[in-house]
Order: C-alpha cells, then structure tokens, then sequence
C-alpha cells in the first residue's frame, strides 16, 4: 500500500495535495528551486572561472581597478530583479490563502496538553464535541501508522469551504496537517481562522508543530475527508 | 449521544456564521465575543424567542469556544462579566 497523505520513510518530497492552498505551496516550491538552481549553476560558474583564472601562477599581472560601475550595476540589479521573479507569485499565494469566503461548515480545533479536541456546533443544540487521543503502540492494529493513529478522528466533508477555528486552553500547540497545506499555532486566549477547501477524499494525517511540552510527540491529528452526503450521516450519527 | 435512529429523518444543513467584514484578521476572537454580546443585547430587546436573536445564538454558537462560553455565562450569573450587557 502506497500512503500518499501521511508522512513516509525517507520522505524527502510533499504528500500528495488536497486542496487549492497545498497545490500552491508545492507549485511555488517548485517554481522557486527553478531559479535557485539557475542561481547556484551561475554562482559555482563565476567561482570557477575566479578560481582558474586568478590563480598567481596563470596570471601574475596585478589589477590596479578600484571602481567598476558597471559591474556594480549587474550585481545589484540582477539579484534585484531575481527577488522581484520570487515575490511575484509568492505574494500571489500569500493573498489567495487569506482569501475570505462564506464558509458552509465551522469546525473549532482545541489545543491541550496532550492531545486535540474537535467543536461542531454548527448542528442540534449541544452541537458535538469530542477529544482525539493517540492510540498507543500496544493497541495498533495492522496497516495502522504508529505514532499517528488517533482513536477519534476529525470528519471534514469534501468540496465545502470550511472554516477552521484554533485555539488551546493551556500552552501553544500547533496544529499542521501537511496535504491540506494547514498549519496553525492555537494561542490561548486567541481564536485563529484558516480556511480550507478538500478536493478530494482521503485520510490526511499530521502532527503537533509547536512544542508543547513532555508529549509534544503523541498528538497527532488525522482528518478523514468524506462526501457531503456522508458527513452528514456522521453528523446525525454523532448528534 | 441520543439513542440510534432517532436523528434518522432529521435535516443536517451546512450552514454556519457568514464570514463578516468586521473582522477581517486572522484573529476571531472579537468576532466571536462581538456575536455573543449581539445576542445577549437582542433578547434584552426584543426577548429570547425572537428569530434575529436565535440566528445571533446559532452563528456565536459556531464561533466561540465551548469553554470561553461556559466562562461567560458563568460570569453572567454571577453579574462579573465584563462586557456591555
């Protein structure tokens, strides 16, 4: 079994995306290493010819140039316009992850020490409201992901805008779930929004990214991605 | 937890508190008291069952941490509570 939404051995590269906001992260990740290489090629370049030209040995004539405008020129203003190459679509992404819609769904996610516990009081009167615990090595079963399995996990419905809620009663925690490109310090005292669209179903799994304290370490987050109708169905079950 | 099948025929919307203009920071924390304190501050006028003042319920409801609430209506009743109403 191929996992593409939890983390893997030897992951170097991105989980799988499953929103809009991961499919940016990863896009401009991938735009940005195109220039870095291309700078690197040029630098070790430059070096190269430094290196192997100015050696005492090839070239003994000794450069009495104290000023070079226009070398100076080229040195300020590529880099400039290299910067400018990155913010572009940097910024772009910065501002349609702060996009603000009318959510259909809230869900409040609370920090505690040492675990998360999800609010959905958008339904009934009491609204539903769980805690989410690790489940320890001893009580595994095969195919679980140790270290990330949770007992309670949090049910999103897909193709729904869905407005997050972060908070903690006690220290800073954080709350990252890496393909929904989520992560978000919960403050005490503050209430943090973040929004999130699922494009597809899935089993999303994360981790506190704050430390937090003696079991930073074993809270980890899962997010079970599920169809409308279905999330209604938990809903009701749960209500 | 109510007893199974008794939430069968019951109509689950996906409806919640409308994003608000007023608040446009990362932070909600004052978009969640400010719906608190609308509530309160409409049934004070036009009293508990009134539909504007259910709605104002339903969106703080959403919004505001089951704890802060408890704080709240705690502070409520014992007349310590901080706010306008």
């Amino acid at each position: 079994m191929i996992r593409n939404d939890a983390p893997v051995r030897w992951g170097l590269g991105f989980q799988d995306p499953a929103t809009p906001v991961m499919e940016g992260i990863v896009n401009l990740h991938h735009e940005i290493m195109y220039v870095m290489i291309g700078v690197l090629c040029m630098v070790i370049y430059i070096l190269m010819r430094i290196i192997y030209n100015y050696d005492y040995r090839r070239n003994r004539e000794v450069r009495k140039e104290k000023r070079g405008a226009l070398i100076e020129a080229i040195w300020t203003l590529t880099p400039t316009v290299i910067l400018i190459i990155i913010a572009v679509p940097s910024y772009a992404l910065l501002y349609a992850m702060e996009e603000e819609v009318s959510p259909g769904v809230t869900v409040k996610i609370i920090g505690h020490q040492w675990y998360w516990s999800y609010e959905y009081s958008d339904y009934g009167e009491e609204g539903i409201s769980y805690d989410s615990y690790m489940i320890g090595e001893e009580e595994l079963e095969e195919g679980d992901l140790r270290m990330l399995e949770v007992d309670n996990r949090m049910v999103l419905p897909i193709k729904t805008h869905i407005r997050l809620l972060l908070t903690s009663t006690d220290v800073i925690h954080s709350w990252a779930v890496p393909s929904l490109g989520v992560k978000c310090d919960t403050v005490p005292g503050r209430l943090s929004q973040v929004g999130v669209y699922i494009k597809r179903e899935g089993v999303y799994y994360g981790q506190c990214s704050e430390l937090c304290g003696m079991n930073h370490a074993y809270m980890p987050i899962v997010v079970e991605g599920v169809k409308v109708e279905g999330y209604k169905e938990w809903i009701k079950s749960k209500i | 937890m109510a007893e199974e099948g008794e939430n069968e025929n019951m109509e689950i919307k996906l409806e919640t508190a409308p994003h608000d203009p007023r608040f446009q920071t990362t932070n909600q924390a004052k978009h969640c008291w400010s719906r608190y304190i609308e509530y309160h501050a409409c049934v004070k006028q036009k009293g508990e069952e009134d539909s504007e003042c259910q709605k104002f319920k339903r969106w703080y409801k959403s919004l505001c941490p089951n704890e802060w609430l408890e704080n709240w209506d705690e502070q409520r009743a014992n007349g310590t509570f901080p706010g306008p109403v």
